[in-house]
């Protein structure tokens, strides 16, 4: 369970973050959606322990993120932050080898080699596995980071904005895949989505943020309807039922 | 730290025969040749010398690169050989008597402290642009090494400058030599490190989602290039863009997992001193060119070399 | 972005064309020709004893000497900032004063140390601006295309000048010990034993190019306005900024000839000139550099020479001063 407790936040002296709770149980797809500068990166970036904490606390099973050691914290949560440019020349294998790094200080163990392999399979990279990441597409560099994540093999899962730099096939394979390692892995996935339609499609829990504080919280069923929307985002869209999921046209 | 098994065998065995052979060579080769009253005094610590400050250079250079994310940059280009060479100052001004591991001690204090300086002050510099750091860091250099030339000068001491400034290994004799044995000890702790210096590499993100203290290893791979430069300056004098070319290169066969990459680049990085010095010996036989000064030439060009591939493509 | 700066310079040149032009010589500039005439001054006079006459001729000629390096760092810089557009740069630290260090080792390599002595100086020196221009003509023009990433254009200058100095002691150890020792005395900036024997040809080069680059003064705000709009103000870029170019190259081998490589000086004046009139307008940042400079030079030599110990010492602490000043507008980003 993550529990974050009367965090604020402020860059300077602007305020990015006021007074948020939120508790996040563990098992499902839980999406991080709202407009730009709304604060839901910096959330994000809270939880994973990449940004200091400078009000409130933050626990994931209990531990406390600010007072945790980096490696246990490892062991628990991964993260895909949003701007991880790399240019080291390392191989894909060599890459999500290094998800195993909280686990062990030395060599690849055999189990761990298992875990890696699995990893480069279930997010298809197979035919890239001995390719370097600078010669990969923007978007098979970001499935390769995915699976570095997934080979931390941690319960929770977090990823800010992973659908950037994918086409739409990748998009959703991704999303569909995110949902299938919280239905068979039981992992704990929470994602920064600027894709509302992906959120709505693929979350079980949809929390919005607006101005630094939580403006919805729900079902994507209670998140997707006009007036909250409107809330949110600033401007009227129509929600339309397609087959009894809940699509919004946020671009008419 | 995954699969070293990329890297061919082969490769190794590669560097490893060609550092062997130049190593034979570096034996053997130079003004009066093959005495054998000459090689025990003077060729094996000189051969010996060249080995380790070279393959302690190109580790410090590849350490400095992965903890500065910047292929740019290496001892000479940080201020870290510089600082070392106030540090002697400091040492020949105030304890002219000092037993050499003492001014070691000093030329590593000051190498670290400048070495920290250069990374605190680059975190000014905006990241987007990459040449900036290896611009600054020459700048940078520049003024330390003004500084030391000044404060030199002051002291009367200006020639022992132009001597730390410029590697020679003429001047290597047993009795001194075997200080640069902890180059070898500060190559072995990097390979210790290898998986987290790689892990510092992917950037203060993906390394903190790691779980890997970035503080602790950036500070550990400040010690191990502060380390590297002042030995070698005090040993045999600066070896210029030894760890800029040797770990360029390096990458470029291999890539940049270090578990893989770093016995290369030590092997090639020896294999370049050595190299330069054999040259060194041959060019003007039976004169004898400093190496520094052939490394200045050779380092220069692939620098440029390195600046401008994939500029026009 | 684009945009902006396209506002802000068009604004600038506005303002700049309707309020009544501001006079050349203000306060601010009287007071910078009082500082350098007066350090002058006090140079020629100071702890004066012994034979008084040759004494004064002594300083005199140094004092010319000084003069025109200064004059020459400052007025090749300006012209080099202006042509690059970028107040970082100095014709020195792309490598320029390295390469006529080069030139001489080449000489002495090629001639031996008693032919490089026998040489006629003002021959020598013509021979050595012709190389230096060539090369430096080569290693600019695709800076001046515009096209080129800036910080990748001064690392690469950096770097030259590093493989420059390396060549050149690479070629000193080629040269036998007699030679290097000639080698040597021109290599580091020395500003004690100038070239005495080209103070006079080199007067002739600094004058003319001075003369040049003041008729200039108006073509090169417009020149600083960028090539696409100094083109489309009507500045015939393909001529005037090569010919510039050479002159830049000419006056960095008067001054490098005179003293040896004085990197960084170039950087401290024209900035230090800038700030204390406030105005990037040629008619007077010219002379304001010119005077920034003279004051710098001789104030140095006077109390490096009557105070911390010895004269040499100036062109290292020029060096010291002119780095931190890099460092500075570097981590500022003012470019």
């Amino acid at each position: 369970m993550i529990v974050v407790s009367n965090v604020s936040h402020r860059i300077g002296r602007a305020p990015i973050l006021t007074d948020i709770s939120l508790t996040l149980e563990k098992g499902g797809v839980t999406a991080l959606i709202g407009p730009n500068g709304a604060g839901k990166s910096t959330l994000l970036s809270l939880i994973a322990r990449l940004t200091p904490l400078q009000a409130g606390t933050i626990t994931v099973d209990g531990l406390a993120v600010a007072t945790t050691p980096g490696r246990t914290l490892a062991r628990r949560l991964a993260v895909l932050p949003q701007d991880s440019a790399i240019d080291a020349r390392l191989t894909v294998t060599e890459l999500v080898g290094f998800g195993r790094f909280p686990h062990g200080a030395g060599r690849l163990t055999d189990a761990d080699r298992a875990i890696v392999a699995a990893s480069l399979q279930r997010f298809d990279l197979g035919d890239l596995a001995g390719r370097f990441i600078d010669t990969l597409s923007g978007g098979q560099r970001q499935r390769a980071l995915v699976a570095m994540a997934h080979a931390q093999a941690t319960d929770y899962l977090l990823l800010d904005e992973p659908l950037n730099n994918l086409d739409m096939q990748h998009a959703r394979a991704l999303m569909r895949t995110l949902r299938e390692l919280a239905d068979t892995e039981r992992r704990t996935v929470l994602v920064v989505l600027h894709d509302i339609n992906h959120a709505m499609a693929h979350a079980d829990r949809v929390v919005a943020l607006k101005d630094g504080r939580i403006a919805a919280d729900g079902p994507p069923a209670a998140v997707a309807v006009p007036d909250v929307l409107e809330r949110i985002f600033g401007y009227a869209m129509r929600v339309v039922d397609v087959d009894g999921d809940p699509v919004v046209l946020h671009h008419r | 730290m995954t699969s070293a098994a990329l890297v061919s065998p082969r490769l190794y065995g590669v560097f490893a025969a060609s550092v062997l052979a130049l190593f034979a060579a570096s034996l053997v080769v130079g003004a009066g040749s093959g005495t054998a009253a000459l090689l025990l005094p003077s060729r094996l610590p000189r051969s010996l010398a060249a080995l380790l400050a070279g393959a302690g250079l190109a580790i410090a250079g590849l350490v400095m690169q992965t903890i500065a994310r910047n292929r740019f940059v290496e001892p000479s280009t940080v201020g870290a050989t510089q600082s070392a060479g106030l540090g002697i100052l400091a040492a020949a001004v105030f304890m002219p008597e000092a037993p050499i591991v003492l001014k070691m001690a000093a030329a590593t204090l000051t190498a670290l402290a400048g070495t920290a300086l250069f990374l605190g002050l680059a975190r000014r510099l905006p990241p987007t642009q990459p040449l900036l750091l290896p611009l600054f860091g020459i700048v940078y250099s520049s003024v330390v090494g003004a500084a030391l030339t000044f404060l030199a000068w002051q002291a009367d001491l200006l020639q022992f400058v132009e001597i730390w400034m410029n590697g020679e290994f003429s001047g290597v004799v047993r009795g001194r030599y075997e200080l640069l044995f902890a180059a070898a000890l500060m190559v072995a702790l990097a390979w210790w490190a290898a998986d987290r210096l790689t892990v510092a590499a992917l950037g203060p993100a993906v390394a903190t989602g790691l779980g890997l203290d970035l503080a602790a290893t950036r500070r550990l791979g400040v010690v191990i290039v502060a380390v590297v430069s002042a030995l070698t300056v005090v040993v045999v004098g600066a070896l210029p863009f030894v760890g800029l070319v040797v770990p360029a290169m390096v990458s470029r066969l291999v890539g940049d997992n270090l578990r893989a990459s770093l016995p290369l680049v030590a092997l090639g990085g020896a294999g370049l001193v050595l190299a330069a010095d054999i040259a060194g010996r041959l060019v003007r036989y039976p004169y004898e060119i400093p190496v520094g000064t052939i490394l200045g030439v050779v380092g220069a060009l692939v620098f440029l070399w390195l600046l401008w591939r994939g500029q026009h493509g | 972005m684009a945009d902006r700066t396209t506002v802000s310079g068009s604004d600038a040149a506005g303002t700049s064309a309707t309020r009544p032009v501001e006079a050349v010589f203000d306060r601010r500039m009287a007071l910078l020709l009082l500082v350098a005439l007066a350090l002058s001054a006090a140079y020629m006079t100071v702890s004066l004893r012994g034979n008084i006459a040759f004494a004064l001729e002594l300083r005199a000629i140094r004092l010319v000497a000084l003069w025109q390096v200064a004059v020459a760092v400052a007025v090749s810089t300006v012209l080099f900032q202006t042509l690059t557009q970028n107040r970082i740069l100095t014709p020195a630290i792309m490598g320029m004063d390295a390469l006529y260090l080069l030139g001489q080792t080449a000489l002495v390599f090629l001639l031996g140390g008693l032919g490089y002595a026998g040489l006629d100086p003002a021959l020598k020196f013509a021979a050595e601006s012709l190389i230096m221009t060539t090369m430096a003509a080569t290693l600019f023009a695709p800076m001046l295309k515009g096209r080129t990433d800036m910080t990748l254009m001064l690392l690469t200058g950096v770097v030259l000048g590093i493989l420059f100095r390396s060549l050149a002691a690479l070629l000193a150890r080629l040269i036998d010990p007699n030679a290097f020792a000639v080698v040597q005395s021109v290599s580091f900036a020395d500003f004690n034993t100038l070239r005495r024997d080209l103070v006079w040809p080199a007067l002739a080069v600094t004058a003319l190019g001075t003369a040049v680059a003041w008729r200039a003064r108006h073509l090169l705000d417009v020149a600083a306005l960028g090539r696409a709009r100094a083109v489309g103000l009507g500045l015939d870029w393909t001529r005037t900024v090569p010919a510039l170019l050479v002159l830049v190259a000419l006056l960095v081998a008067v001054s490098t000839a005179l003293v040896g490589p004085v990197a960084l000086l170039g950087l401290i004046v024209v900035a230090g000139a800038e700030r204390l009139i406030g105005s990037r307008r040629h008619a007077r940042l010219l002379p304001a550099a010119c005077l920034v400079g003279i004051s710098i030079l001789v104030g140095g030599q006077l109390v490096l020479q009557h105070g911390l110990g010895g004269a040499s010492a100036l062109g290292i602490v020029v060096d010291f001063a002119g780095g931190l000043l890099f460092l500075a507008l570097l981590a500022g980003g003012r470019r």
